[in-house]
């Protein structure tokens, strides 16, 4: 079936973790646009949910360090963090080893690709599960792009990443959903934790939107590295979600910078057809 | 000069409950199994979370290790910055800090209300 969803989320543990400290006005209103989020994804009637995240060194390491990964297992554990600290209780999430294998084998095609019939979810799939899948009952692929250990996997191939799993997600029968979850601006784990740059944000919220290819591959490690933090190597993942929707244009339902969640918070769903 | 083997031990802390028991029980000959210095040593012992985040452990794989040791999250922070002040800027990578007002004088700026325990960890 041609892919039948396409979004993007932020994925901050502040945003479960340290819910009890941020304004409940600003918190309710991203919280209500991640449901919002949650009911379009239902809508859409998915048999699975491919979350292309920028995973925090829970299975991949420097001393082997895939540019692109997706799982192949059929049930997932998460998160590794300690739980009260994420405010997420661990749990086992369902997979399918045969799709993935499908998909898997359909991107090699174009993207190389490594399998991992192993992972474990850190924040970065167990946060916007946690709004999307709250009962863990969808079954998750997930697929990571190397936003953490530099040298990073570039942005063209990210956005190539994303035309590969389009074709490979309209290829196999099943309803595949796909959401891309990463920050944008911020410097999270370091003591400035909570600065975020809302103009930059916003910009690159826009070409997201409007899907400007050429602007999105534009973007370099070193300017982002300069404006925009460490953390804003993510962008990878929602540069992905672009490629896979080549042509279209999304929509942002939600951005505000939220600095007791260490990141501006963001919801948006892109067109697939 | 071993930064590497300082992630990966914490890399493998983070994510491994066996490992993490070895940590509490074993930790002497857990540590003798990496190739670390000292200053390394006593760094992941103690933990001296502002000497590993000046000697430039990423900060993905520090914050796991912070909320592994129950370390409240502006405590966390303040331990950083702390490091940073006595030994000195990040010695390598990319987590270096860059300069910021703080998330209470930034929300208020921005209009919101935030509710931080300042309390030790």
């Amino acid at each position: 079936m041609p892919l039948v969803f396409a979004g993007v989320a932020s994925h901050a543990p502040g945003i479960t973790g340290r819910a009890d400290q941020a304004d409940p006005e600003v918190r309710d209103a991203f919280y209500a646009s991640y449901d919002q989020m949650r009911q379009a994804l239902e809508a859409s009637r998915p048999d699975a949910l491919m979350i292309i995240a920028a995973e925090h060194f829970s299975n991949f390491f420097m001393n082997n360090m895939p540019s692109f990964a997706i799982g192949m297992a059929d049930r997932y554990e998460g998160p590794i963090e300690d739980p009260d600290w994420l405010g997420i209780e661990r749990t086992t999430v369902p997979g399918n080893a045969d799709l993935s294998k499908r998909l898997i084998t359909e991107i090699m095609q174009t993207s190389d690709v490594s399998y991992a019939e192993e992972w474990r979810f850190d924040h970065g799939i167990m946060v916007p599960l946690h709004f999307l899948a709250p009962r863990y009952d969808l079954p998750v692929i997930p697929a990571n792009i190397n936003c953490q250990g530099p040298p990073l996997t570039p942005v063209s191939r990210a956005y190539a990443f994303g035309q590969s799993i389009r074709r490979a997600a309209d290829a196999v029968p099943e309803r595949i959903a796909l959401i891309g979850t990463g920050g944008i601006s911020h410097w999270p784990a370091t003591p400035d934790s909570g600065k975020i740059n809302e103009s930059w944000d916003r910009d690159f919220l826009d070409k997201w939107a409007r899907n400007d290819r050429d602007a999105l591959l534009a973007y370099t490690d070193e300017d982002c590295l300069r404006d925009a933090g460490q953390g804003s190597f993510e962008i990878r993942t929602y540069i992905a979600v672009s490629g896979a929707c080549e042509g279209r244009s999304g929509e942002v339902l939600f951005y505000a910078p939220i600095p007791i969640f260490a990141v501006g918070c963001t919801v948006g769903l892109m067109d697939v057809a | 000069m071993s930064l590497y083997y300082v992630q990966k031990f914490l890399y493998e802390l983070n994510r491994d409950p066996k490992f993490q028991e070895r940590y509490r029980t074993d930790l002497e000959n857990l540590l003798n199994e990496f190739d670390l210095t000292p200053e390394e040593r006593t760094a992941l012992a103690e933990p001296d979370i502002g000497k590993l985040y000046h000697i430039g452990v990423n900060g993905q794989i520090l914050m796991h290790f912070a909320a592994f040791h129950h370390i409240e999250w502006q405590d966390y922070l303040q331990r950083m910055r702390d490091g940073v002040a006595e030994h000195g800027p990040v010695r390598e990578g990319v987590y270096a800090t860059t300069g910021y007002e703080g998330v209470e004088a930034h929300s208020a700026k921005l209009g919101q209300r935030t509710n931080i325990d300042h309390e030790e960890g």
